[in-house]
């Protein structure tokens, strides 16, 4: 288990530092072939600038491009107890350090994904439909195939990789405009003086220029479609049980609405490519390999151990998958039996989950409907949807926090006689009309009686 | 004599490179064999936390039971026994065989309430269910995790030539913890009193 990580810091590393060389190569080859002679190291300076520029733009909105504005809710332990029991019980299968925070998204399409790129900020999330369509097992492989990833630490990987690969991409891009723009009269009046090394710097800058981002991407890709498949092995070898997340695979595979917060950004997290999920075959430029053959191959898994992962797909993709020198370090392993739990959450439950975390209010219906009421909600009472009839909204739900209420007092001193509006101590805006006379008004807001002393009284 | 001084020269030199390396393994080698056997103390902690934590749910449930079904003492009684000797166990193999017969005794109790419906649809026992069951879960993947690690190091501290540093520095072989099937799972019993 060790040696697979190893194994997989170091082709990584090389990775990166490939990628790393490639773009400096553009950086300086670029900067030749654009500001001519000694334009090189000017080259070199816009790529490193483009680097911190990509990973600055990486390193603030990871979590929201992750994300992509789904805004899941994180579960607490009595939640889910289910739900959290499970992560533990892989993250005592896969020795990871830290149990991940677990992110519940209401989506009614089932999906999953691991982020976090340090141990403390590991979460795994689950959409709500991923909840109720899947059995205990299923769920088990999905959330050890991301315990899978975070283990083997694929999601700092692929995002560095990204990371590079959008470097690569715009610095092409840059050199590309700025040559056509002016690059030919300078290349006329260079010409001269240009030598033999100063050609071949240009002939290996505008081989990069064409093929560097094709070939970065490629390199991306078939990563990505790696790490899945190692991920799957891991699952495997966590759970001792391949058939869970084949047929937890399969679920989501059949489910086709894609989740709703999706983009190119973050479908190399998704247990299952969101935008591809039935695709047969895969491209040089998928994400993640077929689920079919993901299927294909944990379902003629022998046994449960990395080398049975090993050798099923040998069988059906060809060439090998993990190391020698991880196979060698990793015991046989036997699968278990399944067990017969249904599943984690009801569909009911897991909306109902959702919209508490995010400050929704319940009121139950005599007629057996759950109204919830969103935070923000300004009547005192609300319809029931179903049936008519009109219920009040809980205290709790338009309590005023207790320091702010204590803070404000609870008086407001009329300065004109006509309209007159003034704020409140839940921050509500009331309104006074010329025609009040009373000595008291309620707030809308929080429903508080606010003594009003009127301009008469100061009056002269 | 030129000629000699160069080669000795040489000789010296290289067996020097030869001392660094070996000296570099040697620490290498050491620094490995550390790492895994702390990761082995880690992965026993584990397991042993999760051992405690079933003690400790273990009288909670039988009280929650024997609310509902009192004629069920014998089983109940079992459970309560196979903890306590579970508790009491020393050793690995000790505690693995008494954790096997705790984990069937159990398993006939959650057969037994099957015939109860009022206790299956209690939320307290739903609640203590999915705890033990997840609890067994969590021992046999710590155990799991365990064994994986033990196989690991038993096979690299065995090898040569790291067994010289491992009989140097005396990082000895580990016991893995195999839990001995306990007795089958019993048809429940049900009291037409």
């Amino acid at each position: 288990m060790w040696e697979q990580i190893r194994a997989n810091r170091r082709r990584s590393a090389m990775l990166i530092s490939l990628m790393g060389v490639v773009l400096v190569l553009l950086g300086y080859c670029g900067g030749e072939m654009v500001l001519g002679g000694g334009g090189g190291f000017i080259g070199l300076i816009v790529a490193v600038v483009v680097l911190l520029a990509q990973l600055a733009i990486y390193f603030a909105g990871a979590q929201a491009l992750v994300l992509g504005g789904a805004g899941g809710a994180e579960l607490s332990r009595d939640d889910c107890p289910r739900l959290f029991n499970i992560v533990e019980e892989m993250q005592l299968a896969s020795g990871l350090p830290v149990t991940p925070k677990v992110l519940l998204i209401q989506d009614p399409s089932p999906n999953a994904f691991a982020f976090g790129h340090k141990p403390e900020n590991y979460t795994i999330a689950v959409t709500s439909g991923l909840l109720h369509r899947l059995n205990r097992d299923e769920l088990q492989g999905v959330i050890a195939h991301e315990t899978g990833h975070l283990k083997n630490q694929d999601v700092q990987f692929m995002m560095l990789a990204a990371v590079m690969l959008g470097s690569i991409a715009v610095l092409s891009e840059i050199i590309w405009r700025t040559m056509r723009l002016g690059g030919r009269a300078r290349s006329r009046s260079d010409s001269r003086g240009g030598g033999q090394a100063q050609a071949i710097l240009l002939l290996i800058g505008l081989l990069l220029v064409i093929l560097g981002p094709m070939m970065a991407r490629l390199l991306y890709f078939a990563c990505s479609r790696k790490r899945e498949f190692l991920a799957d092995a891991s699952a495997a070898q966590f759970t001792r049980y391949p058939e869970g997340l084949a047929s937890a695979l399969e679920k989501i595979a059949q489910a086709a609405e894609p989740p709703a917060f999706t983009n190119n950004a973050n479908t190399p997290m998704f247990i299952v490519n969101p935008l591809a999920a039935t695709a047969e075959s895969s491209s040089v430029f998928s994400t993640h390999p077929p689920t079919g053959k993901r299927v294909r191959i944990l379902r003629s898994m022998a046994g449960a151990a990395l080398a049975d992962y090993e050798a099923a797909y040998r069988k059906a993709h060809g060439g090998g998958l993990i190391g020698a020198q991880s196979l060698q370090s990793s015991p046989a392993q036997a699968k278990r039996d399944a067990s017969d739990e249904g599943p984690v959450l009801g569909r009911r439950e897991a909306r109902a989950t959702v919209r508490r975390n995010a400050g929704y209010v319940p009121v139950r219906c005599t007629c057996g409907m759950e109204i919830g009421v969103p935070p923000g909600y300004e009547r005192k009472d609300v319809r029931c949807v179903r049936c008519g009839s009109v219920w009040p909204v809980p205290a709790a739900q338009t309590a005023v926090p207790p320091v702010l209420a204590a803070a404000q007092p609870l008086r407001y001193t009329r300065r004109i006689n006509g309209w007159e509006s003034f704020r409140c101590g839940c921050g509500h805006a009331v309104l006074i009309s010329p025609t009040f006379s009373g000595n008291s008004i309620r707030c809308t807001g929080c429903g508080r009686q606010i003594e009003v002393s009127t301009l008469g009284t100061a009056r002269n | 004599m030129s000629v000699i001084a160069s080669i000795s020269l040489l000789v010296f030199i290289g067996l020097i490179v030869v001392a660094v390396i070996v000296i570099a393994w040697a620490i290498a080698t050491y620094n490995g064999f550390v790492q895994l056997r702390n990761q082995l103390d880690n992965a026993w902690a584990q397991i042993d936390v999760q051992l405690k934590r079933r003690y400790d749910l273990i009288p909670n449930l039988v009280e929650t039971v024997k609310g509902y079904a009192k004629h069920e003492r014998e089983t109940l009684e079992r459970v309560i026994q196979a903890r306590n000797m579970a508790v009491s166990a020393k050793g690995v193999g000790e505690r693995a065989e008494a954790e096997g017969i705790l984990t069937g005794a159990l398993k006939s109790l959650f057969a037994v309430a099957e015939a109860y419906p009022d206790l299956k649809a209690n939320q307290n026992f739903m609640g203590l269910q999915e705890e033990l069951t997840s609890t067994e879960n969590k021992v046999s993947f710590a155990r799991q995790f365990y064994n994986d690690n033990a196989m690991t190091y038993n096979t690299r501290i065995q090898t040569f030539p790291a067994l010289f540093i491992a009989g140097m520095f005396q990082f000895t072989k580990r016991e893995f913890f195999e839990v001995k099937a306990g007795p089958e799972r019993e048809a429940p019993k049900v009291s037409f009193s």
